[in-house]
């Protein structure tokens, strides 16, 4: 915490000073600095206190929420070294690098990389890397000679710790601390019994979480997915041409994996880590499921103009957070007997989907009924084959307004088409007409009045679709124009 | 050199000039859009597909009129496989009745756009999958630039264009190969009948590369266009009159 004060403040550098919160009246410590904690100020003191200790004491208001926000952001930040990172309590940071560190070169190169960066940050860190989350908590914090426990030599490394490196509560390590159990070595060979009887079974949890006797799960800050593909670089990227190459070395793995798998990609995201810790991500949906890389890469190639890559990027991620089945015959068929035109049409609507949005492509399939709005429906694919038939015995104009608009008219009642319409303010005279066709409202869908449908045609010779929106009563009805004929 | 061999060459020389610019002699394609004389018009007396062909509406009621005549024109364009796309930015077809004009409406992919600029890339691009057979836009006017990019695209892959300009403000030059308008006219009934009849347009074919333009009244009944030159006496059932 100090150290990210630090960073914006460089002029602190090696200077006592603390990070402050009311807290119960009181004005508590929240974080002090490296300089003041050699000096014994600690968080949890009051700032009176401190202020005995050393008078020149700088004091800092602590800013609520700035601790979470920035343990997050370091937590996003590790994502480029591992997938599965994890907040740890208030303070620390839980990775997962099972089968990471040789993409580093071995255990020990992947810490110190992620430790001089982070140092490089201003940041004060320790590491450790041990086969559980206790054995690594503990070392970390308070181990001394080495910062990798190979694996199962977590219980000799846990020996000289002090107790509180098994995470205690304060309660249970004053009990120990009375009862001369300075290390963990005093008591770990302890019957299990006694220890259970003296300090509770929370001792022997915690114990047997360090020791990997028990389970212990953490929590990623990123739910991981399962076909994700990783490429780190050498150098930032900052080239277009970097990130294509980029993007294609991470589609081809991909491809060659949901090949091995059956399985074909209906959505894509590619993101790119920046150096600065932010992440650059564009995304693709495809109309059918593919794992044709060339294909996949014109449709990122669209949008690879908008990756802003700032001073570079590090890390390549490439998701498919939602795939489908596509089994081999499936593909065959398609480029023997389809032809490879409906292929083609796909790949085309795909990149239409990438540039507009998918939701601009519509079919249309007929459906049973009469309301003319309802008569249609959005097929749910483009494969999907036409169940009913179009009907034709009934006139239906070749343009549809998308809402009837209003007109006024002069008719004969009861039943008689208009004789003369105005619409838009020109008026219209009726010369030939047909109707009407009386439709229903579909009661059990909406309520509403029924229309008498009348095709008219008017002295130029166009031709419309009018309706009269119920009977006549005690009111006028209404008279619209709802389409019109070609 | 006598007066009849004369007319002999310059007829082999004018297939020559045509099939240099690109049009294909002969039923290679063999598309027949049932237009009867009006067929007479084109360049080797064939409907030029792979090209781009141009559609002036002033109004509404035009609209509908063009939009029916170019639905006439897919029915035999598209075939029974074929996939058109039909890209605009406020679309007011209805497909239903598209069924009316022998073209299935479930082989028609409609692209709803809401920006103009979008339209003209999507129909850039559509027109370059020689896969499809027919890409129909609508827009509000074209200009020469933009016609010609059309014209590369369907150079290459023989997909036949039909641009709807429904809100021409000035009419461009352009490199369409016909530039087509097409008015509604006053359907007739046999003498005496009530009702409206047949959709009947009067076919104006203002532009029409190395072919012959002018004027054509049409109509579109049992499935097909008809020419009302030789029209009979209309005896169906009406359309337009329910069931």
């Amino acid at each position: 915490m100090t150290d990210w004060f630090v960073r914006h403040n460089p002029g602190l550098q090696d200077e006592p000073f603390v990070l402050v919160a009311p807290d119960r009246g009181r004005i508590v410590i929240k974080a002090s600095s490296p300089a003041a904690g050699v000096l014994g100020i600690e968080p949890g003191m009051v700032v009176a206190d401190a202020r005995a200790i050393l008078p020149s004491l700088q004091v800092f208001n602590e800013e609520t929420s700035r601790k979470d926000k920035l343990l997050n952001e370091l937590a996003e930040w590790c994502i480029r070294y591992t997938p599965i990172v994890a907040l740890d309590t208030s303070d620390g940071l839980i990775l997962d690098i099972s089968g990471c560190a040789h993409l580093w070169g071995g255990e020990r190169l992947y810490l110190k990389e992620i430790i001089t960066k982070l140092q490089s940050f201003g940041y004060q860190v320790r590491a450790a890397i041990a086969d559980t989350i206790g054995a690594c908590w503990a070392i970390a914090r308070y181990g001394r000679l080495t910062a990798i426990i190979e694996p199962g030599m977590q219980s000799e490394a846990l020996l000289p710790l002090p107790p509180v490196a098994l995470r205690l509560d304060t309660s249970m390590l004053e009990r120990m601390h009375k009862l001369g159990f300075y290390q963990v070595r005093s008591f770990i060979n302890m019957p299990r019994n006694m220890l259970k009887r003296r300090f509770g079974l929370l001792l022997l949890e915690k114990l047997a979480q360090a020791l990997g006797e028990i389970e212990e799960t953490i929590r990623p800050i990123r739910p991981v997915q399962p076909y994700q593909e990783r490429l780190p670089s050498l150098e930032p990227i900052r080239t277009a041409t970097g990130i294509e190459i980029a993007l294609k070395d991470l589609l081809e793995t991909l491809c060659l994996r949901l090949l091995q798998e059956g399985k074909g990609l209906r959505k894509a995201i590619f993101k790119g880590c920046r150096v600065d810790g932010k992440m650059q991500q564009i995304e693709i949906g495809t109309n059918h499921p593919t794992r044709n890389a060339s294909h996949l890469f014109k449709l990122f190639a669209l949008k690879i103009n908008t990756i802003r890559p700032g001073l570079g990027l590090e890390l390549f991620l490439l998701e498919a957070p939602v795939v489908e089945i596509l089994s081999m015959e499936q593909e065959t068929l398609w480029n023997i007997t389809q032809g490879s035109a409906n292929k083609e049409v796909m790949n085309l609507l795909d990149r239409i989907g990438v540039r507009v949005g998918i939701n601009a492509i519509h079919r249309y399939l007929p459906d049973e009924h009469h309301w003319p709005e309802r008569s249609v429906r959005l097929s749910a694919s483009l494969q999907e084959k036409n169940p009913l038939i179009w009907r034709t015995d009934l006139p239906r104009p070749v343009c549809l307004l998308p809402l009837p608009e209003r007109i006024e008219v002069t008719a004969p009642i009861p039943d008689y088409p208009p004789m003369l319409f105005r619409y838009k303010g020109k008026v219209h005279k009726v010369k030939k007409a047909d109707g009407p066709e009386r439709i229903e409202q579909e009661w059990w869908l909406e309520q509403g009045l029924h229309r008498d449908y009348y095709c008219v045609e008017d002295e130029a010779g166009a031709r419309y679709w009018l309706f009269r929106l119920g009977n006549y009563g005690e009111d006028k009805p209404e008279w619209f124009v709802h389409g019109f004929f070609a | 050199m006598g007066p009849a061999n004369k007319g002999e060459i310059i007829e082999k020389l004018q297939k020559q000039i045509l099939s240099m610019q690109g049009f294909r002699e002969t039923a290679a394609q063999g598309v027949s859009t049932g237009l009867g004389p009006l067929e007479m018009a084109f360049p080797n007396h064939i409907f030029p597909t792979g090209a781009i062909h141009e559609f002036l509406s002033p109004a509404a009621e035009g609209a509908a009129a063009t939009t029916g005549f170019m639905a006439g024109l897919l029915g035999s364009l598209v075939g029974q496989t074929g996939t058109c796309l039909w890209i605009g930015t406020r679309r007011t077809v209805f497909p239903p009745a598209l069924k009316i004009f022998g073209i299935d409406p479930d082989q028609v992919i409609f692209i709803d756009l809401i920006r103009e600029k979008d339209v003209l890339w999507t129909i850039e691009e559509a027109l370059k999958c020689d896969a499809l057979s027919v890409v129909v836009g609508e827009l509000s006017g074209i200009t020469f630039a933009e016609s010609r990019r059309l014209q590369l695209a369907v150079e290459q892959s023989k997909v036949t264009g039909l641009m709807h300009c429904f809100n021409p403000l000035k009419i461009n030059h352009t490199t369409a190969v016909a530039r087509w308008k097409i008015t509604s006219l006053a359907s007739t009934m046999e003498e005496g009948m009530p009702g409206v009849g047949y959709p009947r347009w009067s076919v104006e074919l203002l532009k029409i590369r190395n072919g012959k333009p002018g004027i054509w009244e049409l109509e579109w009944s049992s499935d097909q266009f008809r020419n009302l030159d030789k029209l009979n006496p209309v005896v169906e059932i009406p359309f337009g009159r329910t069931a």
